[in-house]
């Protein structure tokens, strides 16, 4: 079936991307993630042009996480204040992204800055959710009991000056910190179409010091809002959003993302996080290979 | 564009004088239009060719047909291996590159024409004059004509069909040539070029457009014009997408 794409300039079989969100849907349900670090390089890999690819894909990561935001308000999971804090900093964080990226294509680097980040984000990360999701079965299977981990923050985070008082994450910080958190996170969505809630998540937990219950909750509700104003930057400046290739995106994601949830909870999480950050390595290797492997592509063509 | 094609057609009209052969060319469609379920066109492109008195001349002419969409002003890079790693390091930049280029010929280019014919009608994906704008040596802008001709070549935005042009009885000819369904919207020409003995005896130009209608033209015109409105659709798009399914599956 296929189906012309009125921005990206091409003609795609329809199928073929609503299985893609579909399959990115169902990861995210279950690991409780956007996918759109899925997302942007499998439509790269299809053919569809990098800019629309990042710009379409943010708006996937928002019908993603919509129903999750819904769920954990209404448990009380979400730190508004907190959120309302990183949000402000991702809008602005999106903003600086949209001028890096302007940089980036004037020096015609573009393609290798978003190889690296993805390297380097995804690697580090996965590293670090593997070594802790293997300690963690570890655990489970000789039935010791972790031990409870110190909840504190960051002494960097401690010497920020002006504290705020953050009830639901039992926080008295600096609002600095989660500003400029949010400000990381906002240029890797504008640049990479991602969610951000790869760095958000481990960052809020280490970093910060939040509690455990509300870290999801909030870095939904601030993923939900940055993607929501990047695809309106992108709108804008790039111009670069393609709406029916959204929309073939967003069917598979959104049906995906509650198959993905239901199966999540037949499954034991320990096992989740592995396997999530198996995923992880496995596209962050990838993308190394492609920075280092002669690619099939030596020269790339721009209109000017 | 258009002076150009005068240009071209200069040496043909001193010639009308004298009695030269005339072409009648057309085309299947005149007006394509990109829907949704464009998957690019097969145009057919055929005329007759008029002889004075209806004379035919003892040996055959030839026919070459070039089907040329807008030119576009680029920059291209390459990339290369620095530490380790595949980089855009050179670059250089054109100022007319067609955004399609299609030819088809009754026989071979190189038996119809010589090289320098063939370099000032543009025949051939190579003789292609893409007026570079930056400072490259020669063989640095030749090595880039090689990767534009590649890269355009297998996305089919140029295409070469040498031999593929009927001429029945020496006065009607048929070729056909594929529009990828990659093309950007415009005005493309059709031109038709009848060769004897290595010399182009009569020319003669189609004009073409490519447009995108209904749906889709609706589509770019927003993003362009009202993105403001277009980023809130995409936005309340996702969001309610997100929220209907959240809603269906907790019935289910």
């Amino acid at each position: 079936m296929d189906l012309y794409l009125p921005i990206a300039n091409l003609s795609v079989n329809a199928l073929v991307i609503v299985g893609l969100g579909g399959i990115v849907g169902l990861l995210s349900g279950m690991f409780g993630v956007g996918g759109g670090f899925l997302t942007t390089p499998l439509l790269i890999f299809y053919g569809i042009p990098p800019t629309v690819a990042a710009a379409s894909a943010a708006s996937q990561v928002t019908g993603a996480s919509v129903s999750g935001v819904f769920t954990h308000i209404s448990r009380g999971t979400v730190d508004f204040r907190m959120g309302g804090v990183l949000i402000a900093g991702g809008v602005v964080g999106a903003g600086l992204g949209v001028l890096i990226f302007r940089l980036l294509q004037y020096l015609g680097q573009i393609d290798t800055v978003i190889g690296i980040l993805y390297v380097l984000m995804l690697g580090g990360i996965g590293l670090l959710m593997a070594k802790e999701s293997i300690q963690a079965l570890i655990a489970l299977k000789t039935g010791r009991r972790p031990q409870a981990r110190k909840r504190r923050h960051h002494p960097l985070v401690a010497a920020l000056p002006m504290r705020w008082r953050f009830y639901r994450s039992g926080l008295y910080i600096s609002p600095l910190a989660p500003l400029l958190l949010g400000m990381a996170t906002g240029i890797l969505t504008m640049l990479l179409g991602v969610g951000g809630g790869f760095i958000l998540v481990p960052a809020m937990l280490y970093l910060l010091g939040m509690t455990t219950q509300s870290v999801v909750g909030t870095s939904l509700f601030q993923i939900l809002f940055v993607t929501m104003a990047t695809t309106m930057m992108h709108a804008m400046t790039t111009k670069a959003v393609d709406l029916v290739l959204a929309m073939l995106l967003l069917i598979g994601s959104v049906t995906g993302a509650q198959v993905g949830t239901r199966l999540s909870m037949t499954i034991r999480p320990e096992y989740l996080r592995v396997l999530l950050a198996l995923i992880v390595l496995l596209v962050a290797a990838r993308m190394a290979l492609g920075l280092g492997w002669r690619p099939d592509e030596i020269f790339t063509i721009e209109l000017n | 564009m258009r002076r150009r094609d005068l240009w071209r057609l200069a040496p043909v009209l001193l010639l009308g004088a004298a009695a030269a052969p005339q072409l009648v060319p057309d085309v299947s469609q005149r007006d394509i239009e990109i829907q949704y379920s464009f998957t690019g066109a097969d145009l057919l492109l055929f005329g007759a060719i008029v002889y004075p008195d209806g004379n035919r001349p003892e040996k055959p002419a030839d026919i070459v047909v070039v089907l040329k969409g807008p030119e576009q002003s680029i920059t291209m890079r390459e990339k290369q291996k620095v530490a380790g790693i595949w980089v855009n390091a050179d670059r250089a930049s054109f100022r007319s590159a067609p955004s399609f280029y299609a030819m088809a010929s009754s026989r071979p280019i190189d038996r119809i024409v010589d090289e320098r014919t063939a370099a000032i009608y543009e025949l051939g994906v190579d003789k292609l004059q893409l007026s570079p704008s930056s400072l490259n040596d020669s063989a640095e802008l030749s090595r880039f004509q090689e990767g534009l001709v590649d890269l355009r070549e297998r996305s089919g935005l140029f295409v070469e069909r040498p031999g593929t042009v009927e001429i029945s009885d020496g006065v009607l000819y048929r070729a056909r040539l594929p529009l990828s369904a990659r093309v950007i919207v415009g005005d493309y020409t059709a031109e038709t070029f009848l060769v004897q003995d290595g010399r182009v005896v009569a020319a003669a130009v189609r004009d073409i457009t490519v447009r995108k209608s209904g749906f889709e033209q609706f589509m770019a015109v927003a993003a362009e014009k009202w993105s403001f409105l277009y980023g809130l659709t995409a936005i309340a798009l996702a969001v309610g997408m997100g929220w209907a399914a959240g809603a269906i599956a907790r019935r289910v």
